[in-house]
């Protein structure tokens, strides 16, 4: 399982996790479970266009999820957010829907670009994810400080100059960026479901920041890891495995966070 | 058992999340009497206006409509909420709002009918809204939804009104339109008010009574009987200075705060 | 250029007379027209959100009847109904609570989904069965389903137009709506089942993960267009049987074009002339009313309950 070819996959669903945790925490942060499920299926067109029609994948799967960005944004100012974010998801799907019926082989292309195939990560597209997912991680820091403002105190942001609707959209090309490279490997249709579910149960267990950011990349590890090696032997797709330990996380989180209530006002009722 | 009294709350408790919010309310409002529900933010009146709607389960006593306890499906009490939490695309134009006045309660559909348009167009010149009836209702500003939300709650006839803060966000000017139609209006449909405020002067000139509400107890009577600085002190449990001045009440915290607590027999007056 | 002419180009042979289009025309437009109904509700009690779920956790609902080899609407329904009593049980506390919890749900479902459809395919040879799941099949719809396709259209239908006040009332504030003895908690449950009904329908025509266009765009532009309930409602209803059609007719036609002679699919189509009712909406300006009077009016808060 530790051999050459694995691992690419490896490193790629590592640095797929971390991703995916640090994004997720803003994701959870903000609310934006919707559009952080709306985004990747940019990369889906994008992907399913670039590799039916020749040319470059990344180049195909990063204009793909940033136009999905920018139409949620921009339809945003002057609709609902989820009708802007429903109607730029179903037009990214269905130009994927063409591509993929165009192409010979659409069965499998489809359900991969959606559901993830891990094991075929080639050492090209290896380089791509783990550059991609140093730059984001490394724009968020740089907007670490307005962009945690924005997100859990947005009038008192506002009042000092940072302009929510410019950290929204900053936040979904983040997203955005990061999302598209892995989606290849964990699919579409599952990317959110690392976002959301590590970073939910995270925030369950702490209420600070960096902590709760912190684990929630340590939860999606474990969800990518342990999922690696039940799909490897069992040859059932990681999108499975990325979904049930999502929800299996963040059930947990839950209910470790209701029994610290309780031990909580018992404690109190006592003293 | 009738009493005269269109509503009678005998010894109102409501307890919640461990804090005891009202205690020990008792006041009556006879039909087309004009009460104002005065007091500070945070006081208990919007809780005490729901308990009245029975949107408020007490832990104490009991709410009389006709010397009736409350049935679960009330049709003579209107109500006029705060604020309403809507988008500017629902689909309600100020006339459908008001007709939903008449049967937003009932199931099915009803056919439009002439006699139907024009008790909705009375109503809404009677509250002055007949210039925006074809405007969404989602568009209009918060003193203009306040109209609409009267129009809709008189439509069916009442014999008391509710408002809960109506008041609360509107300039001088449009303060002072909606109580003279309110008043107006109360009068010439026989129509009891209950009204909720933080600041009484605004309603002065239309209030036959005023129950004041603070920490959570209230003080029942007319103006000269209950805003004095003894009741007041009492109530609040704190000193309490009340200053007249251009025929304007202030009530302000005075020096010295020992903490006083009262017994309910210290605040009861006349009324 | 005669009109006969132009009817010929833009009909391809045989379009009228062909049976499968027949079938996709009725079933199509009674689904479009449920379907855009229940999205003008959805869309005004902010659930749109909701509607998508249910969406794509019928995909997993697909696949499992796929597995079983049964027809898939009975899949999309059963997992979308069940989906939306789970929602319900959840309950509609605080909404970003809820908004992640329906989000985990979901991705549980599209995990369930994933391995339904790879143990499909290993155990069965239909390659084009995870396309038609996920984007639609109209051109195949088996006609012992048609009966039950156009019942519980109806069905889901006439639930929203008997609750269509109650549901008015409530989204105008919950508060009168319960005061005035609106079980409120009820509408909504049965207004979450008729969404789920809708959506599991829009799902055998274009697909469960693109159902959503069908629920919510038409909604959202007939709500640019018009301003009360009953116009909305049908105005939306036309709509979404336009671009149903017309998804149809050129879908159709799509078989002559490039690039593999085997048509282009109608979900594209469908969606995409949706996506354009919407853009093209924006052309109509609104007709902008006086400023407010109210200068000091703060707090013009406008957010979904």
């Amino acid at each position: 399982m530790f051999t050459g070819l694995m691992l690419n996959t490896w490193i790629a669903a590592t640095a797929v996790a971390v991703i995916a945790g640090v994004t997720g925490f803003f994701a959870v942060l903000r609310g934006s479970t919707f559009a952080a499920h709306a985004i990747p299926n940019g990369a889906f067109a994008g992907a399913a266009g670039a590799s039916l029609l020749g040319f470059n994948a990344f180049a195909g799967l990063a204009v793909f999820s940033v136009a999905g960005a920018l139409g949620i944004a921009g339809l945003s100012r002057r609709a609902r957010n989820d009708v802007a974010t429903a109607l730029t998801l179903v037009t990214m799907l269905a130009i994927g829907a063409l591509f993929v019926s165009w192409s010979t082989e659409y069965a499998q292309e489809a359900y991969s670009l959606l559901f993830g195939e891990v094991f075929g990560v080639s050492s090209d597209e290896v380089l791509p994810i783990v550059v991609l997912g140093a730059v984001s991680i490394a724009a968020i820091i740089v907007m670490f400080r307005p962009l945690m403002l924005s997100s859990a105190l947005p009038e008192v942001a506002e009042a000092r100059g940072v302009s929510a609707r410019r950290m929204e959209l900053a936040f979904l090309l983040v997203m955005a960026l990061a999302t598209s490279m892995t989606v290849p490997v964990v699919g579409a249709l599952l990317m959110f479901s690392l976002m959301i579910g590590p970073a939910a149960a995270a925030r369950s267990l702490t209420a600070r920041p960096l902590l709760a950011m912190a684990l929630g990349v340590a939860i999606a590890l474990v969800t990518v890891w342990t999922g690696i090696v039940v799909s490897y032997e069992s040859n059932w797709p990681l999108g499975f495995f990325v979904g049930i330990g999502g929800a299996f996380f963040f059930l947990a989180g839950r209910a470790y966070a209701a029994g610290r209530r309780r031990m909580t006002v018992r404690a109190a009722a006592v003293a | 058992m009738s009493t005269g009294e269109l509503l009678r709350l005998d010894g109102i408790g409501v307890r919640l999340g461990g804090r005891e919010i009202l205690k020990d309310v008792s006041f009556a409002i006879r039909p087309g009497e004009f009460t104002g529900l005065i007091g500070p933010n945070g006081a208990g009146k919007t809780t005490l206006l729901r308990v009245i709607l029975g949107l408020q389960p007490v832990t104490a006593g009991q709410v009389l409509i006709d010397g009736e306890p409350r049935a679960a499906r009330d049709s003579s009490i209107g109500y006029v909420p705060q604020k309403l939490a809507i988008e500017p695309d629902v689909p309600l134009r100020v006339r459908d709002v008001v007709s939903l006045g008449l049967d937003g309660h009932k199931l099915g559909i009803r056919l439009p009918s002439r006699a139907r348009r024009e008790l909705v167009g009375d109503m809404l010149t009677a509250v002055g809204a007949q210039r925006y009836a074809d405007a969404r209702v989602g568009e209009l500003s918060g003193g203009e939804q306040q109209r609409v939300m009267i129009a809709h709650a008189l439509i069916s006839r009442p014999r008391l009104l509710l408002l809960d803060e109506p008041l609360a966000n509107l300039d001088i000017s449009s303060e002072q339109g909606i109580v003279s139609v309110l008043a107006r209006l109360a009068r010439a449909e026989g129509v009891a008010v209950l009204l909720s405020a933080h600041d009484m002067n605004p309603l002065m000139p239309v209030m036959d009574r005023i129950v004041y509400v603070a920490a959570g107890r209230v003080a029942v009577g007319s103006t000269d009987e209950v805003v004095q600085p003894q009741v007041l002190t009492r109530l609040y449990g704190h000193h309490v200075d009340v200053i007249r001045v251009h025929g304007r009440i202030l009530v302000v915290a005075a020096e010295g705060v020992d903490d006083l607590t009262a017994d309910a027999e210290d605040l009861s007056v006349a009324g | 250029m005669s009109v006969g002419h132009l009817f010929r180009y833009v009909f391809e042979p045989g379009f009228f007379g062909s049976g499968p289009v027949h079938v996709a025309l009725a079933v199509g437009a009674v689904i479009a027209v449920t379907s855009a109904v229940v999205g003008v509700f959805t869309v005004t009690r902010g659930q749109s959100f909701a509607g998508h779920s249910l969406a794509d956790i019928s995909t997993t609902g697909g696949s499992a009847a796929f597995l079983l080899g049964v027809n898939q609407f009975w899949g999309f329904l059963a997992f979308g109904a069940g989906a939306a009593a789970f929602m319900e049980m959840i309950g509609v506390q605080r909404r970003r609570g809820r908004d992640v919890a329906t989000g985990v749900v979901l991705g549980a479902a599209l995990g369930l989904a994933a391995l339904f459809l790879y143990l499909g395919t290993q155990t069965s040879s239909t390659t084009g069965a995870s396309f038609s799941i996920l984007f639609g099949s109209i051109f195949v719809i088996t006609s012992s389903t048609v009966p039950a396709l156009i019942a519980s259209a109806l069905l889901a239908l006439a639930t929203v137009i008997v609750l269509a006040r109650m549901l008015l009332l409530s989204s105008l504030s919950p508060d009168i709506a319960a005061a005035r003895g609106v079980p409120v908690r009820t509408v909504g449950a049965a207004f979450l089942a008729a969404l789920a009904v809708s959506v599991a329908l829009s799902a055998v025509i274009i697909g469960a993960v693109l159902s959503t266009a069908l629920l919510v765009g038409p909604a959202a532009t007939a709500l640019r267009l018009a301003k009360g309930p009953v116009r909305a409602t049908i105005t939306a209803a036309c709509i979404g049987v336009a671009s149903v059609w017309l998804g149809i007719v050129l879908a159709y036609d799509s078989f002559y074009w490039p690039p593999a002679g085997r048509g282009w699919p109608v979900s594209f189509f469908v969606v995409m002339l949706i996506l354009a009712g919407y853009l093209l909406s924006y052309l109509r300006r609104r007709d902008s009313r006086e400023p407010a009077r109210e200068s000091l009016d703060a707090e013009q808060v406008c957010s979904p309950v």
